[in-house]
């Protein structure tokens, strides 16, 4: 691949796409039958049998002929092997090839359906087709992707993206995920906005639903109750400053103090994420209610009558900034950490106080870092849908109004889907904002030349109000959770206080038995599903996001605006309605992944991915490009520099991603709800359940049993992906 | 060669993953409280030899999934769950119309049930519809026990009753079709107005009511009375009260999904569920509903249906998507907007 080899005519790359082409044509069973997945198939009448045979044989057995075109497009590469990459004949030939392989693939895959044509316009063209057609398997997944990559290689070849294979193939492969994973499923379900009674379709029939009073309604101005986007807008707003302003707190006492007991301090910032959906919601209740323990004690003592002020805005509000301030941490501590301290050094030397470096050099520095936690937590808070539930009192939000369109008493999808338009309107305009702010300004610090610079201490009028901030924060952190430790072993939580241990017993009793081990506890099931599902999410969210970023970051192509809003798109979206689509979308063929664990494992990456892509952006955008390109010159390709160069300095935003999204898998309910299946049950939904039967204490047993799952899971990831190595002196004499 | 080394991984990884729940003889969706529907699984499982995977989830969901899935059904039967659902289901033609061999077991009302769905569902339990208070809170703050619906619209608990969001929730349209019968329809939704004016809050889910009462954080919650039962049951302060004037109920009920991959399982499960060998299993798992075979075991803690005045409830009505449509706007644009 360097330069001295792409001239000549062996294409390793090429070779490896053209067999994994043909292999799946000719070798791999290309139907996805049921159970196919368990190697049953290779026992059971292969590669013969009509449900596991290739396609390959099923076409020489004159079955499903409809696959035949395909075979010109792996053909047509194999002419071409031998010519150079700079022979137009070569580029052209993948072009074509790649493209009608994967556009035809697609075509019939979404035109034959289990019954025959999918489409009324088809039968009308062609006559009703006798036979039909199963979901995909793996014959027809890899050669959709070698054609994927033929085209890719074929674009590359052409001289865009200057040439690059593994430029080209990544954004390739990126949007084709992301079209299949977040796309499609949306698009189904959007189109439900525009639906009739009848079954049709109708843009009039929209807009008097869209400008809905419920909606819309400004009545709190005068005393009465406002719109639920109103709601959701004021809300996320206020929690995306929040959060944003304790997160950058909680990073400038890390960073920048010589505060001892750091890694405590870093341990109990990430506890709220890492905790089941309710529990806080219960706690805060149990806390702030109209019987919570401070409201009765205030009322009391000031002679007051105790009120349920907590239902509502204030309950909600309390509730997400102290469930996201860890999001917008994560995302703020990698880049308080970038920021270069010969900058702020430099600075020094010309003599500026230490708050006019803060203001004038830090500050601005992070302003990637500000810009992103804010927009997380902004459109997380949209998405949340627990705590309004727990909380929201009268105070309607975009979440919860979506989630009983669809499961609630009106049945009414159309509805959802309106809402789900409205927040998507915001989480746009939210995104936008960010970009304007951020501008078009340099935020690059970590350069290839040496920087062994300490960072300042913040200036004393900072660090006063940050210390009591972060004290008074961390206080109230530790009182939730140690309320929620005490609920999980006293009998019923605010009613019977003695004390038991019978909650974890009746969760996650082991007994010994004749057969050795036996997990009889009720929850280990749905408990081993949950790691494995989260462990097997992780990795891939990481990568898919860190490679999103990088190209967001350091390449140039058209539509890179659309493609970064693309990748943001599974996360804006409330996961409940995330949960229907993929049911709507992936319940028949081509895909057919409903009831499976994959499909958890596949909604997960796609709704956690963009953090790791703000997370990625956020630290890279720090990366001078020079680095890149010094690597460049010194002959490494593109792939190589990303591998050996990036990665490295982009640990902090690896373990982000890494952390966020194992522990997001673990926690997350609203998609998941739709999703779980008799053999794949996962944790959440087995503790909603406990929750509606009443059974607070095995709930929160069960929440606080995973709460240090977590945590061990969160220290090992550390230990696995190691820290940044930026040559710096130790900061302030003590160490990290 | 780290590409080949990724896609053994994710190979492997799928492989792992991929098993879908075919592999058991019935798919099994289920409606009610998590112990309930195990007992039902383990037990069929147990009578019957037939291997039977089991998804829970609250009726309103597994509407939207059996929906979602029309086209390619997952699930063979969807036992539990508030009737509402399960009827628009069958006017949506999502179910398989059948006629057990049980039927002349069954109580009146859960063959009305069926019929009134061209026998698409039938009913399986019932429940009235009441309310529940916290009897602490009552005694602390000095004031009489309700026993009516009348009294909940007393000055005295202004503020301090509790019912779900009629358009979220099928226990509070429950309410809301219960009044318009009882009172007529103007007279029903004077009456929601007058309550409107009590009510702390909407909740979205139709039992939050009662468990807000049981931690203290309402006085009055209105909600079906096997719910107020089960929290006295599970510990909290909480006496259920039916309602002097009389009261609706719901019926929870049963349908076989249209297209179903194990129709004959399915069957067979619903004329098991229908027996009073399945349905005695309810008082194992503390559920107080009243269950639709006149045989069947009832609990001395359950409300008592012979006391209770029910109305004659008109669920063929009431339970048809454009009458529901009417009242909840109207209760929208009558009521919800009123100032408190």
């Amino acid at each position: 691949m360097r330069k001295a080899t792409s001239e000549s005519t062996s294409h390793p790359v090429l070779i490896f796409w053209i067999v994994v082409g043909w292999v799946g044509y000719v070798l791999l069973p290309w139907y996805g039958v049921e159970d196919f997945y368990s190697l049953e198939w290779l026992a059971d009448g292969w590669p013969l049998d009509p449900d596991y045979g290739p396609a390959a044989v099923l076409i020489t057995m004159g079955q499903k002929l409809w696959l035949a075109p395909m075979l010109l497009a792996l053909v047509a590469p194999l002419a071409v092997m031998r010519r150079p990459k700079s022979d137009p004949v070569f580029a052209r030939v993948l072009v074509v090839a790649g493209a009608f392989g994967f556009g035809w693939l697609v075509a019939q895959g979404l035109g034959i359906g289990l019954r025959g044509f999918a489409f009324g316009w088809l039968e009308a063209l062609f006559g009703p087709l006798q036979d039909r057609q199963f979901g995909m398997g793996y014959g027809a997944l890899l050669t959709v992707t070698a054609f994927l990559f033929l085209l890719t290689q074929g674009i590359a070849a052409r001289g865009a993206v200057k040439g690059d294979v593994f430029v080209a193939s990544a954004i390739g492969g990126v949007i084709a995920v992301v079209a299949i994973f977040v796309f499609f499923p949306i698009a189904k379900m959007l189109l439900a906005a525009f639906a009739t009674e009848g079954g049709g379709y109708s843009v009039a029939g929209f807009f008097p639903k869209f400008i809905d009073g419920r909606i819309w309604g400004l009545g709190c101005l005068s005393g009465g109750r406002c719109g639920a986007a109103w709601n959701s807008l004021f809300l996320a707003v206020l929690v995306g400053v929040l959060t944003t302003l304790l997160g950058l707190a909680f990073a400038l006492v890390l960073t920048r103090s010589g505060f001892r007991f750091k890694r405590s301090l870093r341990a109990l910032t990430v506890l709220p994420i890492i905790t089941p959906p309710f529990v806080i919601g219960l706690a805060i209740i149990l806390l702030f209610g109209l019987s919570g323990a401070v409201t009765t004690t205030v009322a009391s003592v000031l002679g007051l009558e105790a009120t349920r002020w907590v239902y509502g805005m204030p309950g909600v509000l309390i509730a997400q900034t102290l469930a996201f301030t860890p999001i917008a941490f994560l995302v703020l501590i990698g880049v308080v950490e970038g920021v270069s301290p010969s900058m702020e050094e430099a600075a020094q030397t010309l003599r500026a106080g230490r708050w006019q470096i803060f203001r004038t050099v830090s500050l601005p520095l992070m302003r990637p870092g500000l810009a992103n936690a804010f927009l997380l937590g902004f459109i997380e808070s949209m998405a949340d849908f627990g705590n309004p539930l727990v909380l929201g009192g009268n105070f309607d939000v975009l979440s919860t109004e979506i989630f009983f369109a669809i499961v609630g008493a009106q049945y009414d999808q159309s509805r959802a889907a309106i809402l789900a338009v409205v927040l998507l309107g915001f989480t746009l305009g939210a995104f936008y904002l960010q970009r304007f702010w951020l501008g078009r300004k340099s935020y690059t610090t970590v350069t290839g030349k040496g920087d062994a610079g300490v960072h300042p201490a913040m200036p004393t009028g900072l660090a006063l109000p940050v210390y009591g901030i972060v004290a008074l924060w961390s206080g109230f952190t530790l009182v939730v959770y140690g309320m929620i430790l005490y609920g999980s072993v006293v009998q019923l939580w605010g009613v019977d206080d003695t004390l038991t241990f019978k909650h974890y017993l009746t969760a996650f009793r082991i007994d010994w038995g004749e057969n050795g081990l036996r997990w009889t506890g009720s929850a280990w099931d749905s408990f081993w599903t949950t790691v494995l599902i989260a462990t097997i999410a992780a990795p891939p969210t990481a990568a898919i996001g860190l490679v999103t970023a990088y190209l967001l970051t350091r390449q140039d192509f058209a539509g890179k605006r659309g493609f970064e809003f693309g990748t943001m798109l599974s996360f804006a979206i409330p996961g409940t309605v995330i949960g229907v689509s993929y049911i709507m979308a992936f319940n028949v063929p081509p895909i057919e992944i409903t009831g499976t664990g994959l499909i958890l494992v596949i909604s997960f990456v796609f709704r956690n991915m963009p953090v790791g892509v703000r997370a990625g952006i956020a630290s890279m955008s720090q990366l001078d490009k020079s680095l890149d390109e010094s690597s460049l010159t010194l002959g490494a390709n593109s792939w190589q520099t990303f591998r050996a160069v990036i990665l490295p300095l982009l640990r902090p935003a690896i373990l982000a991603a890494l952390v966020y999204s194992f522990v997001r898998a673990m926690t997350a309910i609203s998609a998941v709800i739709f999703l779980v299946s008799a053999r794949y049950d996962m944790a959440t939904s087995y503790i909603i359940g406990r929750v509606e039967n009443n059974d607070y204490g095995l709930a929160i047993a069960y929440s606080t049993a995973l709460i240090f799952v977590m945590l061990a899971a969160v220290g090992l990831l550390q230990l696995l992906v190691g820290r940044t190595e930026i040559g710096r002196r130790t900061s302030h004499g003590e160490g990290h | 060669m780290k590409t080949a080394t990724l896609a053994t991984g994710i190979l492997a990884a799928t492989t792992a993953l991929s098993g879908t729940a075919a592999l058991a003889d019935l798919n099994l969706y289920c409606s009610a409280q998590e112990e309930w529907c195990q007992i039902m699984e383990k037990s069929f499982e147990e009578a019957t030899g037939i291997d039977v995977a089991m998804t829970r989830k609250s009726s309103g969901e597994t509407y939207a999934q059996v929906q979602a899935e029309a086209a390619n059904p997952k699930g063979d039967v969807w036992w539990g769950g508030t009737g509402d659902p399960h009827l628009q289901a069958a006017e949506e033609d999502l179910t398989e119309p059948y006629v057990s061999p049980m039927r002349d077991q069954l109580h009146p009302w859960a063959i009305a049930q069926a019929e009134s769905a061209g026998d698409k569902t039938i009913g399986i339990y019932s429940g009235a519809l009441g309310f529940g208070y916290n009897t602490d809170m009552l005694a602390k703050a000095g004031l009489p026990a309700p026993a009516c619906w009348e009294d909940l619209t007393k000055p005295e608990y202004k503020g301090m009753v509790q019912m779900a969001n009629p358009n979220s929730s099928g226990t509070a349209y429950t309410t809301l079709a219960t009044m318009v019968q009882l009172f007529g329809e103007d007279g029903g939704f004077d009456y929601m107005k007058r309550l409107h004016v009590n009510i702390n809050q909407y909740t979205k889910s139709g039992s939050a009511p009662i468990k807000a009462a049981g931690q203290g954080e309402t006085l009055i919650g209105i909600v079906f009375m096997h719910d107020a039962v089960a929290q006295t049951v599970a510990g909290f302060p909480i006496a259920t009260v039916a309602p002097c004037e009389g009261t609706g109920y719901e019926i929870g009920s049963m349908s076989i999904i249209k297209g179903a991959r194990n129709m004959d399982e399915a069957k067979q499960f619903y004329d098991w569920a229908l027996s009073v060998e399945a349905q005695d299993l309810a008082l194992q798992v503390n559920a107080f509903q009243v269950m639709s075979n006149v045989g069947a075991a009832k609990s001395d803690k359950a409300p008592d249906f012979a006391t209770i005045k029910l109305i004659d409830y008109d669920f063929k009505k009431y339970g048809s998507s454009d009458e529901r449509k009417r009242l909840l706007s109207k209760w929208d644009n009558d009521v919800s907007t009123l100032p408190q």
